[in-house]
């Protein structure tokens, strides 16, 4: 198959013109079977030795080739080329969020700064066992899914949040730290990791996540780093950690639509962020009331249940039958 | 003038091996560094799928039993008294994993579970699905994040210092930057893993370039029994990547072209289940025979059922579909024997030293021996974790009461800066590596594979010296700084000619048939004239060659038989 693979490069460290980036474009000739990395190693290796790219295993295990392939981030070898060539070309960019280092290479420092805020190891309270931890199968297989996660930074690349905001913990860490959240044998002796999942319900962390797919989209080893966002969200609540915007918009959220049906979009944010005892954030909201309001886009005061309402409230009252958890202080109990 | 850096215990190389010694010497009080070309979670024993072996008491199993299907494994090659010691601590070793956080697949009452595995006659093989390798190096490296231990990432190793006979530190190329650095150290413990790449097609990853052991050559040091290559017997058609034993162990067939089980045939009892190097062997007479297709046997799974495989062996599928577009769920997978580990390297005790004092080394690039003329499958992690651990509790002990070794710390680096700086300033004419690499590749792997003869071997030590003249002009196109790959390339492929040196002269020396080493002009094993290991140091004219006896303790070499 002829290809011509259009690739973004850059040298920061360079005088003069290729200091910025610039597209190159290479022909290559290569098998109906071959991976995007099949023909970026030709490339490396017949034509261009300047060409700078990481790449090891070839088999989608060791996470170094992730780049943007036709826009969106992926694996290079895990790409048959073939699946992806648009008009004879397939464009190869570095991935997003973090800096070039050059050409293909990008800057991993970000990305295991964040790794390392979420204390990924684990970290049992109390006396180990003298042989192994009994768990069940079940439990293992489920956090294979998580430790099935190679590393690559797809998920990084693509995130919407981090695109902004580069204080959020992002999809990678937050599905590592689900690692130990979600394993038996981390936190005390019923397997809850209390320390985490305050620390993780902080901002920065799982309630920063806006829920835009793009993480499980771009992830190459189905780890669905969004999903375990929002697990560690449900965790949190469930041992308490509600008194936080993310969670206390989620209850507000859900009572609001219990009661009448649908979403009063004017109590959500005032509910969100504590109501009338947080001053400061609906002073925050000001401006952009004001601006809803010059533009006709202020919700109703008058919030109107839907017709039949009361069939909601029993699919509610089927669906939950827990009562809330009391909201405790967000302060950490551990000092 | 920037500052000098120095460690009392600096590691080279952060897969398993190089992490659990770095671990462990910071454990033991050293001032402890590791440096590695690649992020630690790169590194090649990612690969690993299929598990680890132990055998655990509780379970009814014997270390011994382990011992023993080891040393026959080996076919007699192995050192009794290192497979002793690694069998023993496997358990622990083992236990250890667990509690640092890897999540092993469990049995109905919550504890390891286990599959069988190849050469072994009891299920021992510990596994995380089929990404235990994985699952192993990621936690090690959480662990290292625990441990204090300060990391250089993607730095690459351009020479080993030594001081009048004592290891004083390396000399490594921040890649980054492409700044040239000196790092004292007391004590260096290389754990760089093996050199597959040297070999055209072959499973390893394409870091695996003999750094290490090119590195302890050059400077006087023993390699050992580097004739000694594994073929694997199930890797990908086409692009050569590796099917993990898990799928036989969980009790899939190979089967020829007209659906014959052909290993009843080459072993009767074990079938499947034999040890590598008698599957690839059989696999390459069927293929030679005409009963294979395109050069290629099936590995048929289609009788585990979907769940199985799903639960077990879902990334090899994932792989099969990925790159070869088959689902092994609905139907068999083409494989063939590809070039996947070396049982040979550099020379160790059972602490991890070499003959070159404070260097040390561990994992797939050291020979301690345990895995003689073949390695069971699974044990090449356990070989890791209990070597690195020990070599990294002996460096620390080494160390502690010893100053840094003094020498021209300027002058050295100078020295390695021109050396460097006359390879990027060599014309641009002339063959490049890469076309030197493949060349070299493809002879290995022509002559020196899963059989052998004296006249192909001697084909390939001409084009080996043929290549090594090539080579000395070898042109670097990229002059950059930052991220030089094309550099980099060239200075792993000088490594890799130097392994090729010693595996072609082992391969030509030994005249014998032992475990990997097939030679059809010698077809038998020849307990009388070579039961002993192959030393290989560096000459003038090349690899010279001596003897040293085998190590055994109470196991008697007999015929092997699966």
């Amino acid at each position: 198959m002829d290809v011509t693979i259009r690739v973004k490069r850059q040298d920061p460290e360079a005088d003069g013109e290729h200091r910025l980036p610039y597209w190159q474009e290479y022909p290559v000739t290569i098998a109906d079977n071959a991976t995007v990395l099949d023909a970026l190693i030709q490339i490396r290796e017949d034509d261009d030795g300047t060409l700078s790219l990481r790449c090891s295993c070839r088999s989608a295990i060791c996470g170094s080739c992730a780049m943007r392939i036709n826009g969106h981030a992926g694996l290079a070898c895990k790409t048959i080329a073939n699946t992806v060539v648009q008009d004879g070309v397939i464009t190869v960019e570095p991935a997003g969020v973090m800096p070039v280092v050059k050409d293909l290479v990008v800057n991993f420092d970000m990305f295991w700064e964040k790794i390392e805020a979420v204390d990924p190891f684990l970290k049992h309270m109390g006396r180990e066992p003298d042989g192994e931890y009994i768990v069940s199968n079940d439990a293992m297989l489920h956090l294979s899914g998580v430790t099935s996660c190679i590393m690559c930074g797809a998920c990084v690349s693509d995130c919407t949040v981090l695109e902004v905001d580069p204080t959020f913990l992002g999809p990678a860490a937050l599905a590592k730290a689900y690692r130990f959240t979600a394993d038996p044998r981390d936190g005390d002796s019923d397997g809850v990791s209390m320390e985490r999942l305050w620390a993780l319900s902080e901002p920065t962390g799982v309630w920063d996540c806006t829920r835009c797919n793009e993480c499980v989209q771009a992830c190459p080893k189905g780890v669905a780093p969004m999903d375990r966002i929002m697990a560690i969200r449900e965790q949190a609540i469930q041992q308490g950690y509600n008194n936080n915007n993310g969670a206390r918009h989620t209850d507000a959220f859900t009572e609001s639509v219990a009661h009448s049906g649908r979403l009063d979009e004017l109590r959500l944010p005032i509910k969100s962020v504590g109501g009338f005892t947080n001053m400061p954030a609906l002073m925050d909201y000001m401006p952009v009331a004001f601006r809803a309001l010059r533009r006709g886009k202020m919700p109703p005061i008058a919030h109107k249940n839907v017709d039949n309402v009361e069939a909601v409230r029993r699919l509610f009252r089927q669906l939950e039958p827990d009562p809330p958890a009391p909201r405790v202080s967000n302060n950490s109990p551990f000092g | 003038m920037a500052e000098v850096l120095q460690h009392d215990v600096l590691v080279v190389g952060a897969g398993l091996a190089g992490m659990r010694a770095a671990i462990a010497a910071r454990a033991g009080g050293a001032n402890t560094a590791i440096i590695s070309k690649v992020h630690p979670v790169r590194s090649h024993s990612n690969a690993a799928q299929g598990g680890i072996n132990a055998a655990l008491l509780d379970r009814g199993d014997d270390w011994e039993d382990h011992a023993y299907d080891t040393i026959k494994g080996s076919d007699f090659l192995g050192d009794q008294d290192a497979i002793e010691v690694m069998c023993r601590q496997a358990g622990a070793s083992l236990i250890d994993m667990e509690h640092m956080g890897v999540t092993f697949n469990r049995d109905d009452d919550g504890r390891l579970g286990t599959r069988a595995f190849g050469g072994q006659r009891r299920a021992r093989t510990f596994f995380v699905g089929d990404f235990t390798g994985q699952a192993l190096l990621h936690v090690m490296f959480e662990q290292l994040i625990k441990s204090g231990v300060q990391r250089y990432e993607e730095w690459f190793v351009t020479a080993l210092i030594m001081e009048d006979g004592q290891a004083a530190g390396v000399i490594a190329l921040e890649i980054r930057t492409g700044e040239l650095h000196l790092i004292r150290a007391k004590s260096v413990i290389l754990a760089t893993g093996g050199c597959g790449r040297l070999f055209e097609p072959s499973t390893n990853a394409l870091i695996v370039t003999g750094d290490g052991m090119g590195l302890v050559y050059n400077a006087g040091g023993q390699l050992m029994d580097m004739e000694m290559v594994q073929y694997h017997p199930t890797t990908l058609a086409g692009s050569g990547v590796l099917i993990s034993e898990a799928a036989r162990g969980e009790g899939a067939y190979l089967r020829d072209k007209d659906g014959n089980r052909f290993m009843e045939r080459y072993a009767p009892n074990m079938m499947e289940l034999a040890s590598r190097d008698v599957v690839s062997r059989a696999e390459q007479t069927e293929i030679n025979g005409g009963n294979g297709v395109d050069g290629c046997v099936y590995l048929d799974c289609t009788h585990l059922g979907e769940a199985l495989i799903m639960e077990k062996l879902s990334q090899i599928r994932e792989i099969g579909i990925d790159l070869a577009g088959t689902d092994m769920i609905r139907e068999p997978i083409p494989i063939r024997p590809g070039m996947h580990y070396i049982m040979g390297g550099i020379k160790t005790d059972i602490e991890g030293r070499t003959n070159l004092n404070g260097v040390y080394a561990a994992g797939e690039c050291a020979n301690v021996s345990v895995h003689g003329g073949n390695r069971l499958g699974a044990n090449s992690l356990l070989d890791t974790i209990v070597f690195g651990e020990r070599s990294g509790n002996h460096a620390s002990e080494f160390t502690r009461d010893m100053s840094f070794p003094e020498f021209d710390i300027n002058g050295t680096l100078n020295r390695e800066r021109r050396r460097i700086q006359e390879m990027l300033d060599r014309p641009e004419n002339g063959d490049r590596w890469s076309a030197i690499r493949r060349e070299m590749g493809e002879s290995m792997n022509r002559n020196v594979a899963v059989f052998r003869n004296e006249e192909g071997i001697e084909e390939t030590i001409d084009d080996l010296h043929q290549l090594r003249r090539r080579y000395e002009n070898v042109p670097v196109h990229n002059k950059g700084k930052n991220f030089n790959t094309d550099l980099i390339f060239a200075l792993e492929l000088g490594y890799m000619l130097d392994c090729a040196d010693t595996i072609a002269v082992g391969a030509l020396d030994r005249k014998e048939s032992r475990g990997a080493q097939f030679r059809t002009d010698y077809p038998e094993r020849n307990d009388e004239e070579w039961l002993h290991h192959i030393v290989l140091t560096k000459g003038d004219g090349g690899p010279i060659t001596s003897e040293l006896p085998v190590t055994i303790t109470k196991w008697t070499p007999e015929e092997r038989k699966y």
